[in-house]
């Protein structure tokens, strides 16, 4: 059961063949994917055809590499676009609930609290197509009583923004009020009773102490929205971004010029869950101490 | 020390009818993302669930909608059949996952029990598009897997290994497994090895001790690995469409059709409230049979 | 000089709702004191030192600081610092900048700042700790910086919470005498508040001892120890024996009470309240006041014997600490346990429990004190 009671040896490797099938299981959609980016081939399926770059630099059809093909780096455009501005507004107001939530007391504050957690619990879908009605409903009221056409309120990329940061800023609420709850507030007290204002306390001690939870909760705001699908698909105008495009090949039946993308997808998300595991780490050393 | 908590105590019924300028200002941007981003859309949406098209932009207020849900068997089927998949979905995800949680936290230590949670980790960090995308190189005719079998001579020709309900489990317990395994390994965590040892020392079989020690002290973590889970699953709509057979729809597909096929806003608002509404009520039985609450859940 | 107050509360209250924190509290504080504050937890200490650093604002009553009123101004704005219970080092920045944080904030040029930096770890004797990292410290170094973050900003007074609280027992001893000797060396006037006598005793010039908002005693050190005005005190500070029991009869200064456990002690008014007979009063002798003998004679409980007080019983427990090494004692009769010194010259050394013992002292030594239900009210007013 655990290391130190006796067991048989075959019921322990048995366990530990489980274990390995189970994370075998967990990496082979991943390595496949990562794999076929290099296959000789046109689709993305045996027989294995040996090694080609041509997936990420080829410039002839159909053989076009990733970084030729203008539809494909468009969308990746789109969704970084997308991606900074929802984890830019999501990080501010999360910033801001954290502090509402954490330090201050109003009447309704708990039932404000459970409505900041609802969208974890409403389906991606149902949340994009809500969305879609509301914008949709308030465009065609403006239109019908100004004669204005508030074209942003059709679908296309700043309802999306606004459909992404509706539910990824329940994360930032949820992963900055955690480390808030952390801060000891005799730090703040500390700095006022050394001549700080208000502001200056909050900007000198708070919001550095933040820090780390800050540009944590970013990249996974940042990678929630450069992936997300469900709301998305709802709202995307004519401008797709990369998941949209990328699901649209798919159907389609496309080139290994897909797995090159994925696997790109796949360095840039494990180069960013690096960086957002060192800034936790860092901020663990910070409290053991 | 007692003096201090006191005093903050107190200071909060201080200030209960007034609400100071400093920090409405500070709620103004969560009034905002709430009231325009979720609350006014789904009352948006239930709005426009309960009323009839009559021409363009005329309605008149009607429960044609739900009414044409409940007779058309389709969508009732679809409805039912979502559902079941989702409850069988989650009940493999914790069977599968449980027993690899329990490694993670109490079988292995050190830098090799990091380095197994951080792989668990991985795939949530992967595009749940690459996820499938993967999935569908290994098990579609040309595969992966098919090629195997036909090389190790276990089958004569290509196999289909796609667009089956199985397949559907296999996408679907994949892409939520990480909703189950990091709660589970942070509610096992905090078992104390003693009791195990204590459990074993007083003559627990494995068995017994897994029944009467452990499972109990993970409900929580099972409770709420389970509610996120099958939530996930519920919602999901990349996975059923390309995984899934084509006779089975899945309910966010019928959604979806409805939505941007069919450009039937009414009924397809009227399908969404009832995946919300199910969705919902799911939850609260979980959230009330483990005796927790939302705040809880997602700690 | 003598004249001249850094600190002075007047008729100080704070009430949170029916709960009242600190009630009516007034005190003078001379300059360049060290002055304690010494309670249990819950008697209203924290809540006055917040006051006098502005993070609670009085319900009643005036905090005067080098003759000016400290009412409705920010804690920011005041002229004291607080090195805090836990200490409040900013993590997220290295030693130097934990100190020259205040100075920063008077907006003061950085060449300035550094020299007063400089100059200031070094009188903590931490001249070369300025780069390193808070963590980096020991319990200790940690506590000397942020006395010297608050010292650096040259405070009127200086309040400091518990900082000993969290240092183990061996470090805290240490620390003792050399924040007295911090103190004495810089001329700042220190508030300090503890629920640990010891601290308070060994460092102070000055002890308020505090009990459910009011002060019972303020006074010396010496004072306290030897002449508690309150039952209160009596048992708060220092070590001590109590019985319970009611004034029979008056003899001059003498008053001879019937213990409730049976058997008499004498005994004198601790404070200048006049006994008399039918009082009910609280007695208190300390363990070094006791005499001790061997004894085989018949089993007495306590009474009156050529003007000393007397008990015999049967050793209980030993409990041996060296110079500070004392015996509990069970009166047979009464089953009252009392506890004393055994003289440090080693003459009771082989004493074992079971033997019987002789207690004697002074009826001067005996302190009685009328207990009745708001005895430390009328005091405190």
């Amino acid at each position: 059961m655990i290391p130190s009671l006796p067991q048989s040896k075959f019921s322990t490797r048995l366990y530990a063949a489980y274990i390995t099938l189970f994370f075998i299981y967990l990496a082979a959609p991943l390595v496949v994917v990562g794999v076929f980016a290099f296959n000789d081939s046109l689709f993305p399926s045996m027989p294995w055809n040996g090694v080609t770059f041509d997936w990420f630099v080829g410039t002839e059809e159909p053989r076009i590499g990733i970084f030729n093909d203008g539809q494909l780096l468009e969308s990746i455009g789109y969704s970084g676009f997308i991606a900074v501005c929802v984890t830019l507004l999501s990080v501010f107001v999360g910033t801001c609930n954290a502090f509402l939530f954490e330090r201050h007391n109003f009447p309704g504050k708990n039932v404000l609290y459970i409505f900041a957690l609802m969208p974890l619990v409403i389906p991606g879908v149902i949340l994009g197509i809500s969305i879609l009605i509301f914008t949709n409903s308030i465009a065609n009221g403006v239109e019908d009583s100004f004669g204005l056409d508030l074209d942003f309120l059709r679908p296309g990329l700043f309802i999306v923004i606004m459909g992404q940061f509706a539910f990824v800023t329940t994360i930032t609420t949820l992963v900055i009020s955690a480390r808030l709850r952390k801060f000891d507030t005799s730090l703040e007290e500390a700095a006022l009773n050394l001549g700080a204002t208000k502001w200056e306390a909050v900007k000198t001690i708070t919001l550095p102490f933040l820090k780390p939870a800050m540009i944590g909760a970013g990249i996974v705001c940042f990678l929630m929205s450069f992936e997300n699908f469900n709301t998305t698909l709802m709202l995307v105008g004519s401008d797709s971004p990369l998941t949209i495009t990328m699901f649209d090949r798919l159907k389609q039946g496309s080139t290994p010029a897909l797995n090159a993308v994925s696997l790109m997808l796949m360095v840039v998300s494990g180069v960013l869950a690096l960086i957002s595991v060192f800034v936790q780490r860092d901020k663990k050393a910070v409290d053991d101490e | 020390m007692s003096t201090l908590q006191m005093t903050s105590g107190t200071e909060k019924s201080d200030t209960i009818p007034m609400i100071k300028l400093g920090t409405f200002l500070l709620m103004l941007p969560l009034l905002l993302w709430l009231f325009l981003l979720i609350i006014l859309p789904h009352l948006d949406l239930l709005t426009v669930s309960l009323r009839e098209k009559l021409g363009y932009r005329e309605y008149a207020f009607s429960l044609q909608n739900y009414i044409e849900f409940f007779t058309e068997p389709l969508y009732w089927n679809t409805f039912v059949r979502t559902a079941v998949m989702s409850i069988v979905a989650t009940a493999i995800t914790l069977v599968v996952g449980f027993p690899v949680s329990y490694y993670i936290a109490k079988v292995i230590k050190g830098k090799k029990r990091n380095l197994l949670f951080m792989m668990c980790l991985i795939p949530f960090w992967v595009s749940e598009l690459v996820r499938t995308f993967g999935w569908m190189i290994l098990l579609r005719e040309s595969g992966v897997i098919s090629s195997f079998l036909q090389w190790a001579g276990l089958v004569d020709g290509p196999v289909e290994l796609l667009y089956s309900d199985a397949t559907l489990m296999v996408g679907l317990v994949y892409t939520s497994m990480l909703f189950m395994v990091v709660p589970l390994v942070s509610v096992l965590d905090t078992l104390d090895d003693s009791l195990i040892e204590a459990g074993y020392d007083l003559g627990g079989s494995t068995y017994s001790i897994l029944r009467e020690i452990v499972i109990p002290h993970a409900m929580p973590g099972i409770a709420s690995g389970c509610i996120v889970v099958f939530m996930l699953t519920l919602g999901n709509y990349l996975t059923p469409t390309l995984l899934g057979g084509k006779d089975s729809l899945w309910f966010t597909e019928q959604i979806y059709n409805q939505f941007i096929t069919r450009f039937n806003w009414e009924s397809g608002s009227a399908f969404g409230f009832l995946l919300l509404f199910l969705s919902s009520v799911i939850v609260f039985v979980g959230l009330k049979l483990s005796r927790q609450t939302l705040a809880d859940t997602v700690k | 000089m003598s004249n001249q107050l850094d600190l002075e509360c007047r008729q100080l209250v704070k009430s949170f709702g029916k709960f009242t924190a600190v009630d009516n509290v007034s005190l003078e504080i001379p300059k360049g004191s060290f002055f304690s504050i010494l309670g249990p937890s819950g008697c209203g200490k924290t809540t006055l030192l917040r006051m006098l650093a502005g993070f609670i604002e009085p319900t009643a009553g005036d905090i005067v600081i080098k003759e000016q009123s400290m009412l409705g101004v920010p804690p920011n704005k005041r002229p004291v610092n607080m090195v805090f219970q836990h200490l409040a080092l900013f993590p997220m920045m290295n030693v130097a900048e934990n100190i020259a944080y205040g100075l920063k904030r008077r907006k003061l040029p950085q060449a300035e700042i550094d020299k007063k930096v400089a100059d200031v770890l070094e009188r903590v004797s931490l001249p070369d700790a300025g780069p390193k990292d808070v963590t980096q410290l020991s319990g200790g170094q940690r506590q000397r910086i942020a006395i010297a973050r608050s010292l650096v900003l040259e405070p009127a007074v200086l309040l400091l919470d518990e900082p000993l609280g969290a240092l183990d027992l061996k470090l805290r001893e240490h620390m003792k005498v050399e924040l007295k000797q911090l103190q004495h060396e810089v001329g700042t006037t220190f508030v300090y508040i503890t629920h640990d006598q010891s601290e308070a005793l060994v460092m102070s010039d000055n002890v308020a001892v505090m009990n459910e908002g009011r002060f019972e005693q303020v006074g010396s050190p010496q004072d306290l120890y030897y002449n508690p005005q309150t039952a209160f005190v009596a048992g708060f500070v220092g070590d001590t024996n109590r019985w319970s029991g009611r004034v029979d009869s008056l003899d001059g200064g003498q008053a001879l009470v019937l213990l409730d456990d049976g058997g008499v002690i004498a005994g004198i008014s601790g404070n200048d309240r006049t006994l008399n007979v039918g009082d009910r009063v609280e007695l208190f002798v300390r363990p070094e006041a006791i005499t001790i003998e061997r004894d085989s004679s018949a089993q007495t409980g306590a009474h009156l014997e050529d003007g000393q007080n007397t008990l015999s019983g049967i050793v209980e427990n030993l409990l041996f600490d060296g110079a500070n090494s004392r015996a509990q004692v069970r009166d047979q009769q009464t089953g009252h346990q009392v506890t004393v010194s055994l003289p440090q010259t080693g003459a009771f050394s082989d004493l074992k429990s079971g033997e019987q013992l002789r207690l004697s002292w002074g009826v001067d030594k005996a302190r009685a004190y009328i207990s009745q239900a708001g005895v430390g009210k009328e005091q405190a007013a």
